[in-house]
C-alpha cells in the first residue's frame, strides 16, 4: 500500500499546476462567464497537444494509456483554478461511452478529433423525471431501415450548447429505468429534429437542453450493438462522477488555502479575525472536511483503476457522498468567514462556491449516492 | 498510487486473525461477541496472552522484546483485534511510560521496570490530570519537594486516573519548581502505588463501569532514582508522545466493528414485521456513518503509508482523533436510536433486550469520552488551527 506520486506522476502534477496558473488562472475563468462559449476552442487544443484529452483513454482507444489516479491528478489541479474547458463532459463522459462502444471506425472519426483537441462532445442521456437515476430514460429510437427516428429530450447536457457532436441515449426497447434496451447514438448537433437550446449553469459555465423530435440518424451512427449502452454509460457517469471528485480536491483546497489567507490577514477589533477561537475551530472542521474529500477521491480513483465493478461503483460513491458533505461545508463556511464580502460577486470565493454546487448536482447529488452505499452488496457484505 | 497490501502483509492479516480467534480463552470470546465491558483481570489475562506470542508491544524494538513487525503488520495487527473485539489493553505501560522509558530512562529505569511492562507483572497507570489541571495541564500543583535525604516528598491529587484501582506502578507530572513559566518546573516521576500516603477512590464511569479513580498523594515518598529525565524536564518527556506512531489513534478499526453493529442491529429489529435495515431512510442514515467512516479509513490508510515509509506524519493524520473519536460516538449514537425502546435498557439485567444489543447503553454513555480524553477535540483543534492553519 502507498499513495505516493510516481516521478511522472510528479512531473504532470506540476505541469498541470503550472499550466492552470500561467495560461488559466481564476480571472480568466471569471472573464468567461460572459463569452457564450464559456470556453475557448485554443486552450481546448493545447489541452490536447499536451496529451491530457487522451490521458486515460487506452492506447487502442488512441489514448496515452494513462490511469484515472493520472487524470484525477490533472483534473485537480485544473479544478483549483477553476479551468472552464469541459474536460469532464467531454472526455471523461462522452469520450467514456464513445470509447467503450464505438468501432475502429467511429473511434476514428469521433473520439481521435477530441482527443487531438479539436472537436469536443457531450452527453445527451439525463431525462427531467430521472432525476439521476442513468437507465431512467424514455426518449426513443425506432429503427426505420436504415435509420434511426429519435424523439424526447433531455436535460442539463454539459456542454451541449457548443459540442461539436452529441452523444445520444435513447431506449430502443424496455421500459424507463430498464437497465436493457438503451442504446447510444452520435448526432451531429445540426441535424434535423435536434433542437440544442443553450443554457446558463449556477457556475458560470454553459450546457444544454436537447429536444429530440423526430431527429433520423443513420444506423451508421449508432454506437455499439442495439440495446446494449446501459453499462457503458454506467461506468462512464461513475468515471464522471470519480471526476468530479479529483475537481472538487482541487476546489476544497484552493477555498481552504484562500480563507486561512483571509483569517491571517483581515483585522477586526484591534486584532487578526484569526485569533478568534470560533473561527479558528470552524477553518479546522473546513480542513478536516478538505483531507477528508481528497482521502476518498483516492480511493475511488485506485478503485476504478483496479477495475473491480462492485467495488469501484461502492468506492466511486462513498467519495462522491463525501463531496456532497464535506465540499458543501467547506464552501459554504468559506463564505461564512469572509463576512460580507463574501457574497459579492466581485470576490473569488463565491466562483469556488458555485463550482462546487455544481460539481455536487451532477453525476449524482449526495442523496444518490448514500442511496447506492446502501444498496451495494458491500454494505451487509460479512455481517 | 496502490490500496492493496503485499502478499506478505495479506499472510500475515490470516495468521494475526487464526490466532486471535485460536487464543482468544471462551469466556473473553463470549464477551467480545456482544462487546461487553471487560474487567481488567481479563484484561491482563489477554495482556498474557499477546505476550506469550510475542504481540503484546508491536512497537517495541526487538531489543526491549518488541516483535520487529513493520509499521504495517502493527498496523493490520491492531485492526485485527480491533475488529476481533479483543480486550484494549491498558496503554499506559505499552505505550506510554515504556516508550518514554526507552527515550529518556536510565539504564538502570530501563531494566527495572521494561520487561514487567511488557509481561504485565506490573501494572501502570498515568498521573497527569489534576481537579484544576485538566487541558490547562501545565498548571499542575501536585509537589515534589527533596529531603535532602535522596528522596521526593509528593503531596497533591491526580484525577481521572484510569486503572488507578488496579494498577501498581503511576508515573506522574509534578511540580518540583513554581517560580518560573508554568511548563519548565515539571517533572516526571515514577511512584510505586503501594508506598504509605498513596490512596486511591475508585469512579465510576456514567458507563456503569468501573475505569478510573481520584489518587491522592499525601507525604509520598520516592525515590530520586524514580525521576525519568532531567530535573524540572518532565513537560518535555511527556510531549515526546505526541510525535508517537498515529496510525491506530482515529480507532477506524473499533468503528468498523460497531457500524457492523449497527448494521445488524437494523436487521435484526423490525417495526411493523420489517426490517428496520429494509427503510430507505434508516438505511441512507446509516449508509452515511459510512460514508464519513470509509474516508476517515481511507485518511488513516494514507498516515499509515507514510509511517510505512519512515516519514513523519502528514497533515492528514492530525484529523485521525477529532474525526475518529465523533465517528465512535455516532455509530453508538446511531445504535441506540435504532433500538428504539430498547435504548432504554441497562446491562445490569440480563436477557432483557437480544444480546447483540446488551451492551450498547453503557457504551453510548462511556465513549462520550471519547472527544475528551488524550486531549479534548477542542485542544486538537487549538492544534491543528496554530499549527496547520497558521492561525493564532
Ligand atoms: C475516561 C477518561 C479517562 C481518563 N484517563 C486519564 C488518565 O488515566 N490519566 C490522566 O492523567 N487523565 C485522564 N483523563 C483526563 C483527561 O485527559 C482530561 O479529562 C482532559 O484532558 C480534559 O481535562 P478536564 O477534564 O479537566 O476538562 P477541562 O480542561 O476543564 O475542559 C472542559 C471543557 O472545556 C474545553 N476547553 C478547555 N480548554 C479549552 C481551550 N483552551 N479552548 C477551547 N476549549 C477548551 C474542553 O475541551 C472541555 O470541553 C481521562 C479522562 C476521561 C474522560
Amino acid at each position: 500500500m502507498h499513495f505516493e506520486l510516481s516521478a511522472d506522476q510528479k512531473l504532470l502534477k506540476e505541469t498541470a499546476a503550472s499550466f492552470a496558473k500561467r495560461q488559466s488562472p481564476l480571472t480568466r475563468a471569471r472573464e468567461l462567464r460572459v463569452d457564450p462559449r464559456g470556453y475557448s476552442r485554443e486552450l481546448w487544443a493545447t489541452l490536447g497537444e499536451l496529451g491530457w484529452l487522451g490521458l486515460a483513454f487506452s492506447e487502442a482507444h488512441g489514448g496515452l494509456g494513462g490511469s484515472f489516479v493520472d487524470l484525477s491528478i490533472v483534473l485537480e489541479e485544473l479544478g483549483a483554478t477553476l479551468v472552464p474547458e469541459p474536460l469532464v463532459p467531454s472526455v471523461v463522459l462522452a469520450g467514456g461511452v464513445v470509447a467503450q462502444l464505438a468501432s475502429r471506425a467511429q473511434l476514428e472519426q469521433h473520439l481521435a478529433p477530441m482527443i487531438a483537441g479539436q472537436r469536443t462532445l457531450a452527453l445527451a442521456h439525463a431525462e427531467r423525471d430521472g432525476r439521476y437515476d442513468p437507465c431512467w430514460i424514455t426518449a426513443r429510437a425506432e429503427r426505420r431501415g436504415d435509420s434511426y427516428r429519435l424523439d424526447g429530450e433531455k436535460v442539463f447536457v454539459l456542454g451541449g450548447h457548443d459540442a461539436d457532436a452529441l452523444i445520444v441515449v435513447a431506449r430502443t426497447s424496455g421500459a424507463a429505468g430498464d437497465r436493457d434496451g438503451l442504446t447510444a447514438f452520435v448526432a451531429p448537433p445540426d441535424t434535423p429534429g435536434v433542437q440544442v437550446s443553450p443554457i446558463a449553469t449556477l457556475d458560470g459555465r454553459r450546457a444544454a437542453h436537447v429536444k429530440l423530435d423526430g431527429a433520423e440518424l443513420p444506423v451508421s451512427s449508432r454506437l455499439g450493438d442495439e440495446g446494449a449502452a446501459g453499462p457503458a454509460l454506467m461506468l462512464a457517469l461513475d468515471r464522471a462522477a470519480a471526476a468530479a471528485c479529483a475537481e472538487g480536491v482541487g476546489v476544497t483546497r484552493a477555498v481552504l488555502e484562500m480563507t486561512a489567507e483571509y483569517l491571517r490577514t483581515r483585522e477586526q477589533f484591534g486584532v487578526k479575525i484569526g485569533s478568534f477561537q470560533a473561527l479558528q475551530h470552524r477553518a479546522v472542521d473546513m480542513f478536516i472536511e478538505t483531507e477528508l474529500v481528497k482521502s476518498a477521491s483516492i480511493r475511488a480513483a485506485i478503485a476504478l483503476d483496479a477495475g473491480e465493478p462492485t467495488e469501484a461503483a461502492w468506492a466511486v460513491s462513498l467519495a462522491k457522498a463525501q463531496l456532497g458533505v464535506g465540499g458543501k461545508y467547506v464552501v459554504q463556511q468559506a463564505i461564512q468567514l469572509h463576512g460580507g464580502v463574501g457574497i459579492t460577486d466581485e470576490h473569488d470565493v463565491g466562483l469556488y462556491f458555485k463550482r462546487m454546487h455544481a460539481l455536487m448536482s451532477s453525476f449524482g447529488d449526495e442523496a444518490h449516492h448514500v442511496a447506492r452505499v446502501a444498496r451495494s452488496p458491500l454494505f451487509t457484505a460479512g455481517l | 498510487m496502490d490500496m492493496s497490501f503485499s502478499p506478505e502483509d495479506a499472510a500475515f492479516r490470516r495468521d494475526a486473525r487464526e490466532f486471535i480467534a485460536r487464543a482468544m480463552p471462551p469466556h473473553l470470546a463470549s464477551k467480545a461477541a456482544v462487546d461487553g465491558h471487560f474487567e481488567m483481570s481479563e484484561i491482563m489475562e489477554w495482556h498474557r496472552v499477546l505476550f506469550t506470542k510475542g504481540w503484546v508491544a508491536p512497537a517495541w524494538p526487538v531489543e526491549h522484546g518488541g516483535p520487529g513487525l513493520t509499521a504495517t503488520q502493527r498496523f493490520i495487527l491492531g485492526e485485527e483485534l480491533a475488529l476481533a473485539g479483543a480486550p484494549g489493553l491498558s496503554p499506559f505501560g505499552l505505550s506510554m511510560v515504556g516508550p518514554l522509558l526507552m527515550q529518556f530512562g536510565t539504564e538502570a529505569q530501563k531494566r527495572r521496570f521494561l520487561p514487567r511492562i511488557l509481561s504485565g507483572d506490573e501494572v501502570w497507570c498515568q498521573g497527569y490530570s489534576e481537579p484544576n489541571a485538566g487541558s490547562d495541564l501545565a498548571s499542575l500543583r501536585t509537589r515534589a519537594e527533596d529531603d535532602g535525604r535522596g528522596n521526593f516528598v509528593v503531596n497533591g491529587q491526580k484525577t481521572w486516573t484510569t486503572y488507578g484501582q488496579y494498577a501498581d506502578w503511576i508515573f506522574c507530572l509534578v511540580r518540583t519548581d513554581a517560580s518560573g513559566k508554568k511548563q519548565q518546573g515539571i517533572s516526571f516521576l515514577l511512584v510505586d502505588m503501594k508506598t504509605p500516603g498513596v490512596v486511591v477512590k475508585p469512579m465510576l464511569t456514567i458507563g456503569g463501569t468501573p475505569a478510573f479513580a481520584e489518587t491522592f498523594f499525601e507525604n509520598v515518598v520516592v525515590p530520586k532514582e524514580n525521576l525519568v529525565g532531567p530535573l524540572h524536564g518532565g513537560w518535555t518527556v511527556a510531549k515526546a508522545l505526541l510525535g508517537h506512531e498515529r496510525t491506530m489513534i482515529g480507532g477506524v478499526g473499533a468503528s468498523l466493528r460497531a457500524l457492523a453493529r449497527v448494521k445488524r442491529i437494523a436487521r435484526a429489529t423490525t417495526r411493523g414485521g420489517a426490517p428496520l435495515l429494509d427503510d430507505p431512510e434508516i438505511a441512507a442514515k446509516i449508509a452515511r456513518l459510512e460514508v464519513r467512516l470509509r474516508s476517515l479509513e481511507m485518511a488513516n490508510y494514507r498516515t499509515l503509508a507514510t509511517a510505512a515509509l519512515g516519514h513523519a506524519p502528514g497533515p492528514e493524520s492530525s484529523i485521525l482523533k477529532i474525526r475518529g473519536s465523533e465517528i465512535q460516538q455516532d455509530c453508538f449514537e446511531l445504535a441506540m436510536e435504532l433500538m428504539g425502546h430498547d435504548a432504554l435498557s441497562w446491562h445490569e439485567t440480563e436477557g432483557a433486550v437480544p444480546p447483540l444489543e446488551a451492551w450498547v447503553p453503557s457504551t453510548y454513555c462511556y465513549n462520550r469520552a471519547t472527544t475528551i480524553y488524550g486531549g479534548s477535540n477542542e485542544i486538537q483543534k487549538n492544534i491543528i488551527a496554530k499549527l496547520i492553519l497558521g492561525l493564532s
